[in-house]
This record gives structure tokens, C-alpha cells and sequence, in this order.
């Protein structure tokens, strides 16, 4: 056996971009590999859960989480790893804040049930066949895991270590945090590692912003584009990179693409949503009540918009759907 | 809880120039208004970031007053209550997207003078809140 460090990789609710990350790494992967003892990795190499089972307590160095936690399955996962581990890190926004698959928590399993399996215009479910727990079939017990109500961050379900935050993490910073973690040079405990500065600090644009703001109108990149030289909330795009940390290298801002918030707040804010909201309303260039009104009317989806990365990670986590149906 | 045992939480929070002192005319003065609300002095109706309008209905509140100077120049600095007049709309957009009723949040302007209207603002708002009933919100999902 060998001494190196045992590091796991797993995944929960998310789309694969995280896995991505690690892959490009490229060359440097070997030098990872070389450095540590994958146990665990079910995008990339066959592991089964006994073989982590079969670990004692604490002996996996540091597991890697991406995803956010939906299945039950999930959350057993977690668990398991936690106890495993020495340290966790959440790996990516869906694990640190919830991500877009938190954007379920505008409804609950019902409601998401009746959507995908009966009312979706591609679903032909005339025999109502939705996913349950346990299916007989040839009288043999079959299991799925069980999906829950609203989805959660990867610390609202075990204790989390470190934050790798956006979607997905850049490289640099995947590098960055392993080798702190070889080399034991770790920050306090909880911190998520990336800069402590705003988007906008570091934004290639931010010299064409305009000393003082104002927005008369909101406008949309689905159906016009912007200048890409000139600062995307000068223009009247709304831009998350007053409220959303740096560190992602603006990959999105130098795609034309006004930051929709992926690396979630800076430390300290309790609601990246919230202070959108704060700045971005701020500076609508009005002091007439009706006026604002209408302004505010050309944002489509104040929560798709402000809470795109981090509805479970938010002070309301989720809307209240439940209540409101039973109410009306 | 039935309708009627159900006494609403509401959170105040009323600028230090303006609605605070206007709040304070109300008790000195002895007007009458229900003790549903708790009220925290802020700086300025600007300073109410809605962060704390959420931590509030999270935490248990069932109802929200923010309220400040008249705008548009009776603001101690200058632009405060103008900002908090431009977030108010877009934060009750939201909010409705939450599922949360508009009428548990309001945005008032109350001046030091008006302690009047600040006992009708609150009697108004308790009963409101009281026919909607409890927000309740689930913060452990």
C-alpha cells in the first residue's frame, strides 16, 4: 500500500461541468494523480460504496462534492464520505449554494412530478407512471432512491470544510486549493477559496463603467445584444457583478455575457440575491413611484435572475408552494 | 392557530430621523395601536437592505415595516429614502415569486410629526396580517 493521500471525487445533483474541471486540468492531473490516491471517482474509475465502507473513519485526506443534494441516495453518500474524511470540500455552486438545480425549490416533487412525467407537451404517460420508492416486478423488490421536496446545499447536510465555488470552478483555482491542501497551507476552516473582491473589482469593463449608474429600462440578452466593450449594466443588462465574488477569470463578461452570479457572494453576505436586488434596483434612474414601477416591469424573473446559483443557499431557500396552492 | 388567537409579528424598521421619533411622538403622546410590532431603529429607509426584510419573514416575522422620511427631499441624506422607494417594487415582485403576500410588506413614509399616521399604518397592517394569518416559514425544509 501506498502512503500518499487518499482523495475522493463525488457527485450529487449536478451536471457533470464539475467532473470537466478536474479532467482539464490537463497535464497537471498527472501531477495529482503522481501526488495522491484517488479512491473514489464514479465519473472517471469503478468504485462501489463497499470499497469506501470498507475505509476506516477519517482516512480519505479530503473528498471533492459537486452537486447539490436532491435523492436520498445522495445524502447517504455524503454521510458516508463525511465520516471518511478529513476534510470536505464543497466543489462547484451547486454544492456550495445549490446551483440551478436548487431553481426547483420554486416548486416541490408534486408539482416537478406532474411536470416532467404527465404535462411536459413531450410526455406520453397515459398508464401514470411516475418513480416510487419501492416497484414489485416479477416479485422482486426493486429500489430508487427517494426524491425529496426541495433540494439543499452540501452544508445544509453535513459539515463542510471549504467552498470551491462557481460553475464549474476555473482550473486555477481547483489547482490553487490541492496544492494548498499537499502543502497543509489551508486557510480558518469554512472559507471559501477564491478572492474576497466583488466582479466588478477585477472586470475587464469596469473602466467603462460610468461614475454614477442609471438605468431607464432593462434589457435582455436573449433578445438583443450588448456592446461588449462597454460596462453591461452602463447598458442596462443586469449584471451580477456587483454582488458575486471574483476569482473566475470573467470568463462570461469576455463572452459578452453579463455575470449571472455562479461564484456566489463575497464573505459575510447572508443573500447573494438580496444584494442584487439592493444594487441593481438602486440605480434605476427614476424618483417617480409609477415610473419605477414600469422600469421594474421589464425584469422578466426577479428570482430566476438574482437567485439563478444560490436558491437553496438563500435566507427563503425555496418559495412556498404548498401553502400558496392550498390558500388559492 | 385559529384566526383569532393568532396575534401577528411584525418587524418596524423605522429611520432614525424621521419615522423613529415620529414612533416615539406616537407612545408619548399616548395613542393607541396594537403591540404587534417590533420596532428597530436604522439610519435611513436606505440603509434597510433587503436582506434584513428577508432574514425577518425567515426567522419568523410575519409581516415587514420599513418606513423613512418623505420623499423626495426630506431624507437627512439627501437620497436614502429615494433608494429604498426604487428597491421596495422589486422586492415585492420577488417576494410574490416566494409566494409571500405583498400586503406583509410596506414601505411608509412617516415624519417625525406623524405619529398619527404611524399608529394607523400599524393598526392597518396587524389587521391585514392577521386575516392572512401566520407566515410561518418553513426555515428547516
Amino acid at each position: 500500500m501506498t502512503s500518499k493521500p487518499k482523495v475522493a471525487f463525488y457527485w450529487c445533483a449536478s451536471c457533470g461541468g464539475c467532473e470537466e474541471t478536474v479532467v482539464d486540468l490537463n497535464e497537471d492531473i498527472l501531477k495529482v494523480v503522481a501526488a495522491v490516491d484517488i479512491v473514489l471517482w464514479p465519473v472517471a474509475l469503478d468504485f462501489k460504496r463497499r470499497d469506501i465502507e470498507a475505509l476506516s473513519d477519517g482516512e480519505i485526506a479530503v473528498s471533492f462534492i459537486n452537486g447539490a443534494v436532491r435523492l436520498s441516495e445522495q445524502e447517504e453518500w455524503v454521510k458516508l464520505l463525511r465520516q471518511k474524511s478529513q476534510l470536505i470540500v464543497a466543489f462547484g455552486s451547486c454544492a456550495h449554494l445549490g446551483g440551478i438545480p436548487s431553481l426547483g425549490n420554486t416548486a416541490n416533487r408534486e408539482l416537478i412530478f406532474q411536470r416532467k412525467y404527465m404535462t411536459v407537451p413531450t410526455a406520453d404517460n397515459s398508464a401514470k407512471t411516475f418513480p416510487c420508492v419501492s416497484t414489485l416486478v416479477d416479485g422482486h423488490e426493486l429500489d430508487l432512491p427517494s426524491f425529496y421536496d426541495t433540494v439543499k446545499t452540501l452544508d445544509q447536510t453535513i459539515d463542510v470544510d471549504y467552498y470551491l465555488p462557481g460553475c464549474p470552478p476555473p482550473t486555477s483555482l481547483v489547482g490553487e486549493a490541492v496544492r494548498a491542501i499537499l502543502e497543509g497551507k489551508l486557510p480558518e476552516r469554512g472559507a471559501v477559496l477564491a478572492p474576497n473582491k466583488s466582479q466588478c473589482d477585477t472586470c475587464p469593463l469596469n473602466e467603462t463603467k460610468p461614475e454614477k449608474l442609471a438605468i431607464r429600462e432593462f434589457k435582455r440578452v436573449a433578445t438583443s445584444a450588448p456592446d461588449p466593450k462597454t460596462c453591461f449594466l452602463a447598458q442596462g443588462y443586469i449584471c451580477l457583478g456587483p454582488a458575486t465574488r471574483s476569482g473566475c477569470g470573467e470568463r462570461c463578461i469576455r463572452g459578452n455575457m453579463p455575470c449571472r452570479g455562479c461564484f456566489g457572494p463575497m464573505d459575510g453576505v447572508l443573500d447573494q440575491g438580496a444584494k442584487a436586488l439592493s444594487a441593481i434596483a438602486s440605480i434605476i434612474d427614476s424618483n417617480d413611484p409609477e415610473e419605477i414601477n414600469r422600469i421594474i416591469n421589464t425584469i422578466e424573473d426577479p428570482l430566476g435572475t438574482f437567485y439563478r446559483f444560490s436558491l437553496a443557499g438563500s435566507l427563503l431557500r425555496g418559495s412556498r408552494v404548498v401553502e400558496t396552492k392550498r390558500g388559492g | 392557530m385559529d384566526a383569532k388567537s393568532f396575534e401577528p409579528k411584525i418587524i418596524g424598521f423605522l429611520c432614525r430621523w424621521c419615522s423613529y421619533p415620529g414612533a416615539d411622538l406616537a407612545g408619548t403622546s399616548r395613542l393607541k395601536y396594537p403591540p404587534n410590532v417590533v420596532p428597530i431603529r436604522v439610519m435611513c429607509s436606505g440603509r434597510v437592505d433587503p436582506s434584513f426584510v428577508m432574514k425577518a419573514l425567515a426567522d419568523g416575522a410575519d409581516g415587514v415595516l420599513i418606513a423613512g422620511c418623505h420623499p423626495p427631499a426630506d431624507c437627512h441624506y439627501q437620497s436614502g429614502n429615494i433608494k429604498a422607494m426604487r428597491r421596495y417594487p422589486l422586492l415585492i415582485k420577488l417576494l410574490e415569486q416566494f409566494g409571500i403576500e405583498k400586503e406583509r410588506v410596506r414601505l411608509e413614509w412617516i415624519s417625525a410629526s406623524e405619529s398619527g399616521k404611524f399608529a394607523q399604518v400599524i393598526r392597518e397592517m396587524t389587521e391585514t396580517i392577521r386575516s392572512l394569518g401566520p407566515l410561518n416559514w418553513p426555515t428547516r425544509r
